[in-house]
């Protein structure tokens, strides 16, 4: 998983500087400062389910199946409202501000790199909510906490990529 | 443990059906089985690049050749790159290190034995999906088929108002798919490497093989990633009319440049460090030798993969960066050169003094080291960027490049199947067949390489389909293609070597060559599980320890 993680790194930097190198390089409108507004509610929605999977992952070693399930269950539904609110944001950008991939530069890197993290974040959600639906007809136990702890240490680390990216596209690059 | 083998015998002398045996190879998550998978999908491939080289040197062999049309040409120097590299080179190391990391560090598989069979899956569907091209590239706009954008696809070639057609979103998913396939093994590698050493196996007894090709799936994990962000981006730019690359939007192809290359170097390395692999076992052992020097040969390694990710711009002296920049990516590229040279001088401080066997794997690998010292002064060279300025984009850098990767790899490569051939298919080569290749296969190689340096010199370009007569070049280029032909017919000798040693060879017995390292304990082929029992290590050299219990070598290590 380190090395899985390590090699998508690689993919995000790469976005990540894609994304710098062209801030303010677009040939027309609309410009990031003039549609963006920094998500805050999200990124502590998203923030959050980190500290939810490791509660759950904490719960279920020391065999508090219960306790597992509800955190998991909290994880999953942070990261829902995460991309609902993602979804909305964009639908305000295409329709309102009429920014789309296609527009200029910004709207290029802006959609390809918070496209991929969305991407990255629905799979995570996929596969949190498999552990869910087992966790729910009582399959969870305590010696599966090392898988789930693997599927944390991705969630987390997807959440570190939302670190990055709002530092980049919400602060420095407006 | 009686019992099991029994059943085996039993099953294996009865002779399953051809279908079966296709369905046994099909399924397989045995490591040993994927790895002999890559191997002949690799040879394969191999052919098919070797195929269109022919090709390119025919239509090269004297000035106003039309063989074939500029636009197939254009085809042929893409696919022969892009074949060579991800569908020939990486399926063979992969192949190696799939079949050898197990069973050299005393492991009854990989870490991961499903994933391993996924990722050799897709990087065959990619093969399959680049070929297909030929018949699905033209799209609907009829225009081209197969890619024909060069094997680096420098932007805005790569767009839709100059790739029409699919041919380019072929070479893109195939890459893709290929890419994801190589991390997926790169990770598998690693992580058996880290987790699944038997027992007395610590890191400093690692046999120098499992080291190299730990670093070198260390190189693919964090190269192999920009590259696939590359590729998604053009396609983003290809199929949702983005401008990344879109230079009338903003955008810059010289991003594209430092993608690709930020991928492209460390490549090279991810190419010659399991080279580097091979020439450190089977060095040692046909000098009758322990390897010199094999904790600098490790970090000289680990400096090689570390400085490798920091050099990819000496590919784009000729762009204009700053001058700032140009000095940074001289002086790294050339710091390269200390390391390298610390393991040649390794290599030749084993070989002195020992008893030396000009057995078939060792001829290959003293080659390797005259013409990898060769390739890597002309690389010395070209990392002038002064130099460079001159000689970037002409056939001098051909040459280069080819000394690199057929005079160091490849070489080491046949090195390395003539010496694991026994283990793998359980019979002895022909050695003289096996010699009848190494000097066919070297005349031909200095005929075309040697030579090709000349006219780039003189101011031939790379990629140009034809050229005028009188210039100097005809000669070369008339050399340099008979050249072609005594490497085609020696690879023939080789394949020709491999089949008949398959089924008529003489049987090879476990440990043909008085080997020292793990895989020569095990049976010749070894057997699913391919260790009765776990073995126990305390040196670097077990076999040795066990055939000379008076003087085992954990008395000095
Ligand atoms: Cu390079």
């Amino acid at each position: 998983m380190y090395f899985l993680i390590a090699a998508e790194a690689a993919i995000f930097t790469i976005f990540v500087v894609a994304y710098i190198f062209y801030v303010g390089k677009s040939a027309t409108g609309p410009q990031p400062a003039a549609v963006l507004h920094a998500p805050l509610f999200l990124t502590a929605c998203l923030l959050s389910s980190s500290l939810t999977t490791h509660l759950a992952v904490r719960g279920l070693r020391s065999r508090n199946v219960r306790r597992f399930t509800w955190w998991w269950c909290g994880t999953v539904i942070l990261g829902g409202i995460f991309v609902a609110g993602t979804a909305r944001e964009w639908r305000h950008l295409v329709y309102q501000d009429g920014l789309t991939i296609q527009t200029n530069l910004f709207g290029t890197t802006y959609y390809s790199l918070v496209g991929l993290h969305a991407f990255h974040v629905i799979a995570g959600l996929l596969a949190l909510a498999v552990v869910l639906v087992f966790a729910i007809r009582g399959d969870v136990r305590q010696e599966h906490s090392a898988r789930t702890e693997v599927l944390s240490m991705y969630w987390h680390f997807v959440d570190a990529v939302w670190v990055v990216i709002f530092t980049v596209v919400y602060l420095i690059g407006r | 443990m009686s019992a099991a083998r029994a059943t085996v015998a039993v099953v294996r002398s009865e002779r399953a059906p051809l279908v079966d045996t296709l369905h046994e190879w099909v399924t397989t998550v045995d490591h040993k089985r994927l790895g002999i998978l890559y191997i002949i999908y690799a040879l394969l491939f191999l052919a098919f690049g070797g195929i269109e080289a022919i090709i390119i040197r025919i239509q090269l062999i004297r000035p106003h050749n039309t063989f074939v049309s500029p636009q197939v040409f254009n085809r042929m120097f893409t696919m022969h790159g892009t074949t060579m590299i991800f569908f020939a080179a990486m399926p063979l190391v992969f192949g190696f290190a799939n079949y050898l990391v197990p069973l050299m560090i005393g492991a009854r598989d990989t870490a991961f034995p499903r994933l391993n069979a996924f990722s050799f899956w897709l990087t065959a569907f990619g093969g399959l999906l680049l070929y297909f091209s030929f018949l699905g590239g033209n799209g609907l706009y009829g225009a081209g088929n197969a890619p024909d954008v060069g094997w680096f696809a420098y932007a805005p070639l790569t767009s839709r108002t100059f790739s029409p057609g699919h041919s380019t979103d072929f070479w893109i998913l195939a890459l893709l798919l290929s890419g994801i396939g190589s991390m997926g093994t790169a990770i598998n590698i690693a992580a058996t490497v880290l987790c699944m050493r038997c027992p007395g196996m610590t890191l400093g007894k690692m046999p120098l093989l499992a080291w190299l090709n730990f670093t070198m799936a260390g190189l693919v994990i964090l190269s192999m990633s920009p590259l696939t962000a590359a590729q998604l981006m053009l396609l983003v730019d290809r199929y949702l009319g983005g401008h990344f690359f879109d230079v009338q939007a903003g955008g810059s192809a010289v991003l594209w440049m430092h993608f690709f290359w930020i991928f492209g170097h460390p490549e090279v390395y991810v190419l010659a460090i399991p080279a580097f692999a091979f020439a450190s076992e089977i060095i040692p052992v046909f000098s009758r030798k322990p390897i010199f020097g094999y904790p600098v040969m490790v970090a000289a390694t680990l400096a090689i993969g570390f400085i490798s990710m920091s050099v990819w711009a000496h590919h784009m002296f000729t762009v204009g960066m700053t001058s700032a920049g140009n000095t940074f990516f001289v002086l790294s590229t050339m710091a390269i050169a200390v390391p390298t040279g610390i393991k040649i001088f390794n290599w030749l401080a084993t070989i002195w003094g020992g008893k030396v066997q000009y057995r078939t794997p060792m001829l290959f690998c003293v080659a390797f080291l005259f013409q990898f010292l060769i390739a890597g002064l002309t690389g010395i060279m070209l990392a002038a960027a002064p130099f460079d300025w001159q000689l970037s984009g002409s056939y001098f850098v051909v040459a280069h490049f080819h000394y690199v990767i057929v005079g160091g790899i490849l070489f080491t490569i046949f090195g390395a199947f003539y010496y694991w051939f026994p283990k793998m298919s359980g019979r002895m080569y022909n050695e003289a067949l096996g010699k009848v290749h190494f000097w066919l296969f070297t005349a031909g190689f200095h005929l075309t390489f040697d030579f090709m340096h000349v006219p780039g010199v003189l101011g031939m370009p790379r990629r140009i389909y034809t050229y005028e007569p009188g210039r100097g070049w005809d000669i070369w280029n008339l050399v340099i293609t008979i050249g072609v032909l005594f490497q085609a017919v020696a690879t023939l000798v080789f394949l020709g070597n491999l089949l008949w040693s398959k089924l008529w060879g003489k049987v090879a017995g476990s440990d043909p060559w008085d080997g020292w390292t793990l895989e020569w304990s095990t049976a010749s082929p070894p057997p699913a599980y391919n260790f009765p029992s776990l073995p126990e290590v305390r040196s670097r050299r077990p076999l040795w320890d066990l055939k000379h219990p008076e003087d085992p070598d954990w008395h000095y290590e």
